[in-house]
Order: structure tokens, then sequence, then C-alpha cells
């Protein structure tokens, strides 16, 4: 069977008929009543969203109102429709219906008179519905004009098609805002999805008065589809989640926690992490999150405990790992959670495992997400599973956390000095003695570190789990997270005890936190690690290479006073002291608590 | 596409038309049009239009369109176009 979420519109034209009769021989659908009142020819666009209704289990009946008099028929001749009785009206207009655009020469102050006229007559519809029919109303938003005959202009312009297009937007946005039976079908993106090129088809409007291509036609009916599943509850609620090579790189069975690829430090982590956060949003809007993985249940649960992981346990509404069929723990999670499968949807980086589930149990939607996970998230969205009717105070119990996040924003305005703007940033810092899950990557910025890095020396992995293990040597790691998201593991120091003095061998740090003040944290670290020790100073270096200037001064910067100069250095070499009695802790801005000792 | 000749298009065709006209038995030759075959009326050939046009691969302009009165004319337009190509 084509998969109608995702098949292309040629798939479905050509085998319409034949896709009909499977589709409609199914059993238990419910009926829904849908007029169609539109500005162009529909019954192409019907025939298309018919089927997917059906797809959805709704077996529609279509009323479409004759061409163009979708306002005669909404306010002032609504005899057929008042005999047809919606329960929905869909309102499918574009922007080649627009009756008030602005002449060119129209001033800023007077655009919002037109505004108000384009409006008048869709609330003068929408009155009508409302009193006659009491039934949803969908009606889309405009698309931008596919000829913006003002060019650039166009869009600034208070004469210009495209900045009209904008304004009534808004104001449509508004009033679905006021009006509890108005929906608004967001053309506007759903157009930018498709591409205006391939949105109009002038031949076929010239010759049929239709107005889309089928592609747009294809993509408009799938957008109503899942309106329409949303208004009667039927909207996707679980997402279920596999979790080796989906919601992490590797396998954690054979590679460990510190073994799987997730955070920022490749490509293919950031992708991982990327999915996780998709998946946090969509739990923060409502949606549950599931596991149902192949794997050792104790050992599965250990990827949410590395630090990188954006999916904590808690975010996990159920957990199903172990070695049983996954159909069968998608069963078991359903009466768990008490939701019917047909609210699921199954994501599984292998092929196999869909398949199965597609076959064992059809009413999970199974989308063909592939193995590439950086195209999840668009994947996951092109099927519209989780289309929202309204939004309620339930469905974003966090929203502290965005009003948190929104102020960035106003906050962005001005700041007295530069502490203040340091201190909104709400930075976090992680500073401890270096753990196993952080050999490969501290390895890796030893070696491509060129800028901030005091002595540019190079280690290997297996030099820096040596060094780690020796009691001698402190491998101090900094990971700093702000308000715009997590940096990551951003700094390493490595520090060498000789005698009562602690010498600085390595001192690096990451370009994408410069001037954030985390340097002055690290060297409160290392200070605390020098006076639990015993130590009375600290010793640096910096050796100069063509690429470190930057920090030929942040010895002294740091309150580190000139040393003797020593005879083996590189030339342009200098030496920096630093007496522990006297130090007082430096970080100002940054939130971090006291190194922890075991 | 290989061996394209009047007879072969016109085979193509069969399946298409079957379709769009919603008659697993019809069967159209070069002199059937809208006035002498049932079911094929504006919105069937809307439907016809954009499966031969997807299948074959062509795309027919505005007066071609208006020039295509039967079966024959748009087996002879979608030799033409194909061999333009």
């Amino acid at each position: 069977m084509t998969d109608l979420n995702t098949c292309r519109a040629e798939d479905i034209l050509l085998r319409r008929r034949a896709l009909r009769r499977e589709l409609a021989a199914r059993e238990g659908l419910s009926d829904v009543r849908i007029a169609v009142l539109s500005g162009s020819t529909t019954e192409q666009f019907c025939a298309i969203l018919e089927l997917l209704l059906l797809d959805s289990g709704f077996r529609p009946e279509f009323h479409q109102g004759h061409y163009n008099r979708y306002y005669e028929e909404a306010v002032l001749d609504t005899s057929e429709l008042q005999a047809f009785k919606p329960d929905i009206v869909y309102l499918h207009t574009s922007s080649r219906n627009i009756q008030h655009q602005p002449t060119i020469d129209c001033t800023e102050a007077n655009l919002h008179t037109f505004v108000d006229e384009e409006i008048a007559r869709w609330q003068e519809i929408w009155d009508s519905l409302q009193q006659t029919f009491r039934c949803q109303v969908i009606q889309n938003n405009f698309e931008l004009p596919a000829t913006p005959v003002l060019g650039n202009m166009a869009a600034v312009a208070p004469g210009g098609d495209a900045r009209f297009v904008q304004q009534l937007n808004i104001r449509l946005a508004e009033e679905a805002g006021q009006r509890q039976t108005l929906l608004i079908q967001d053309s506007h993106s759903i157009s930018a999805q498709v591409g205006l090129k391939h949105w109009f088809d002038t031949d076929r409007f010239f010759s049929y008065k239709i107005l889309h291509t089928p592609e747009a036609q294809l993509a408009l009916a799938r957008s109503l589809a899942s309106m329409v599943r949303a208004i009667y509850g039927r909207s996707r609620k679980v997402l279920l989640l596999d979790l080796d090579n989906t919601l992490w790189g590797g396998v954690i069975g054979d590679d460990g926690v510190n073994g799987i690829s997730i955070g920022r430090e490749t490509p293919e982590a950031e992708a991982y992490t990327a999915f996780q956060q998709y998946c946090l949003a969509l739990r923060e809007r409502g949606v549950l999150l599931a596991v149902c993985s192949k794997n050792d249940d104790a050992v599965a649960r250990t990827g949410f405990t590395h630090p990188d992981s954006v999916l904590k346990l808690e975010h996990i509404s159920c957990f199903k790992a172990n070695w049983e069929p996954k159909h069968e723990n998608i069963e078991a999670i359903a009466r768990e959670l008490k939701l019917g499968v047909d609210s699921f949807v199954f994501v599984d980086d292998n092929p196999a495992e869909r398949a199965i589930v597609r076959a064992q149990l059809p009413q999970v939607a199974v989308p063909e997400v592939g193995a590439s996970v950086s195209q999840y998230p668009a994947i996951i969205d092109a099927g519209r599973y989780f289309e929202p009717a309204t939004l309620v105070k339930e469905d974003f119990q966090r929203a502290a956390q965005y009003a948190a996040n929104a102020q960035r924003e106003t906050q962005a305005a001005k700041f007295a000095n530069y502490g203040e703007y340091l201190d909104s940033l709400d930075m976090h810092a992680e500073i401890a003695p270096i753990q196993p899950v952080y050999f490969e990557r501290v390895a890796q910025l030893t070696n491509k570190s060129n800028q901030f890095n005091l002595t540019t020396r190079r280690y290997t992995q297996a030099e820096i789990e040596a060094l780690a293990r020796d009691r001698s040597h402190v491998v101090l790691y900094g990971r700093l997270t702000d308000r715009f998201g997590d940096n990551g593991l951003v700094s390493v120091v490595i520090g060498r005890q000789e005698a009562d003095t602690m010498q600085i061998d390595l001192w690096l740090m990451s370009c994408r936190v410069l001037k954030r003040e985390m340097e002055n944290a690290m060297l409160d670290a290392l200070v605390e690690e020098a006076k639990e020790r015993g130590l009375k100073r600290l010793v640096g270096r910096h050796l100069p290479t063509p690429k470190n200037g930057m920090v030929a001064a942040m010895y002294p910067g740091l309150g580190f006073a000139r040393a003797p100069h020593e005879e083996n250095l590189p030339e342009g070499s200098s030496v920096w002291m630093l007496d522990l009695d006297s130090y007082a802790p430096q970080t100002k801005h940054i939130h971090r608590p006291e190194l922890a000792h075991a | 596409m290989p061996d394209l000749s009047p007879d072969t298009v016109l085979q193509d065709l069969q399946p298409i038309f079957q379709e769009a006209l919603n008659d697993q038995q019809i069967v159209v030759t070069r002199v059937s049009s809208a006035f002498n075959t049932p079911n094929w009326d504006s919105l069937a050939h809307i439907d016809l239009i954009e499966m031969v046009e997807l299948h074959f691969k062509v795309k027919f302009a505005l007066g071609e369109l208006h020039e295509m009165k039967n079966v024959g004319d748009m087996v002879d337009m979608i030799i033409e176009k194909k061999e333009d190509d």
C-alpha cells in the first residue's frame, strides 16, 4: 500500500480509484461532512483529500461550492449549505482571491484600512457560518504572491503585495485567537515548503480554474487531513523511540556509555543531539516519549546518564528495553500508558524493525525515516502526526522555561557594562578532574586547539588516560552552559605537581567561549586543587607559536607575576608564577560549584 | 520510451482512460472523443490530461489542449513531443 504521507502526487493521481476502493473497504470509518467553499475549482483537491481522510479512519462526504462563490454561499445564499449540514466548513482561497490590495501609492498610515476592509469580508463569512451552522471553520491564510512586481520592495512598501499578505496573515491569526470555531491552515508555510514555483499552475487555472499544482493540492490536503484528525482528537500522542543509532550513535551494549556518539564533538554527535532536542521539544508541548529498544534494561538506561544526553530518564514516560519482539513491547507500552496503539508513532533506524511493527501493528504510524538521523525531525514533521487543534495549559507545563528564553529578545537591548551582559548569559560551569567519558574529547582538543593554547602540547588518548591515573598530575576539564544552550567541553588544564609547585603543562580553551570569564573559572578550580594538595604556587609558561598570540598576555592578566627565565624554552617564551597565599577567587559571572574531592 | 508508434501509444493510453473514465471495460480508438465516449466529462478530462502528461512525461501547452479534438490528435501530439526530445 502506498504511504500517502510521503508519496508523490503522481503516485496518487495515477491510481486514485484503485486506492479509493482499497481504503473505502476498511471497517470502522467514521462519517464526517465537509463543505469546501473555494476561490478555485476543487474536484481534484477533494478527491485527494478523500483518500487521505479515508486513510485516517474517516469516511468524508463533501459539498463543493460553486467556483469562486465562497462569499455568496456562506453569507447570502446559504440554502445549499444548510441542506448539507456540514461538520466542517473549509474556506479554500489564495492570495489570488484578495480583493482590497492597496494601490502602489498606499501610505503606512492608510495600510490598515485596506487590511480592515479585507478582513471585514471574512468576518461576515465567519459570523454567518457561526450563527447558521455552529460548525468548525478552517480557513487557510495566504501564500506570498508568485510574481511580486515590486521585487524586494513588495515585502516592505505599504502598497507591496507581499507586505499585504503578511499583514493579512497576522490579522487572521489575531481573529482566530478570538474565535473558538475558527482554525487557520498555514498555507503561508505550506507553500514555502513546496516552493511557490511549484505551487501555482497558471495553465490549469486558465484552462479549468484549478489554481494549484497537484503537488500543492496534496500538501494542502495532507495538512487539512491532520487538522481534521486533530479536531476529532485523533492526533497521535506518543513518540516511540529506539535507542542505538536512533537516539545516539553506536551500540551502548558494545561501546558503553563513554563510547556512544552524542554531544557536540563530532558532526554525527551533533545530529543525534539535534534529534534529542527535537524529541524534547515535542515532549514539552505534550507529546509523550517512550523507549522501545532491544537492549539490556540496565545498560540501556546508562545511555541517558551521558553528560551530553539532552533526554533524561525522567522525560521517558514508558521504558521498555529487553529482547522481546518490538510489536509485543509496543502493545505492553499501550497497556501501561492506557492509550491505543493508533496514537503511536514509531521511530527506529532499523528497517527490519520498522517492517515488523508495520506488519504486526498497522495502526502504529511508522515513518520511513531511513538511517540518517539528521533527517529524522523533518521526516517526522512531514507526517504531521502530532497536529494540535488547540494549545491548553497542560500542553506546556514547561511554559515558565520558555518564558525565560523569550526574555532573550528583550534583554538583548542594552547593558550598562560587560559584566551585566555576562550575568545575563546565566552561565554555569562544570569544572572537575577528568572522567573516562572525556578522554577522547580532551585528547582531540589538545590536538586541534591552536589559538587559545599556552603550550600547544599534543597528547594521545592513551597519554591522557595515563595522566588521569597518575596522582602527581591533575587533568581538569571545563564545560560551560548558558542561556543559549550547552557549549560542551571547552577547556582543559593539565597540572603537574613538583615539590610545592603546580606546573601548568597545558592550558587550552575553545574560542567559542572567549571573553566569558571561563579562564578565570578554570584558574579558580586549579587553585582549589593546588591548595587541596598543600601547594604554594602555580607556574605557567607561554610558548609562542604563529597562532597563539592571543594568549601571550594571559598570565599577567590573571595576576601572575613574571618568573625567572628558563634556558631550554623556545625564543620569545615567558614564565609566570602565582602565589597561592594571597589568591582571591576571580569568577564573578559564572556559577560554579566548588571542586568536589573524592 | 522505446518503440513509440501510434499503435503502442494508443495501447498505453487504454489503462489511463479506464482509470480516468472509471470504466475498466472501455477501449478507445483514434476517433474517440468527449462527444462519443461515456463518462468523458470536463472533470475526467482534467484527470486524463494530468495522467497522460505524467505517464509519457510530456507537457501540453494551452493551445495544444485547445486543438486536441480526439484520441488520434492526442496520440500524434505525444509522438511529436517525444520525437522532439
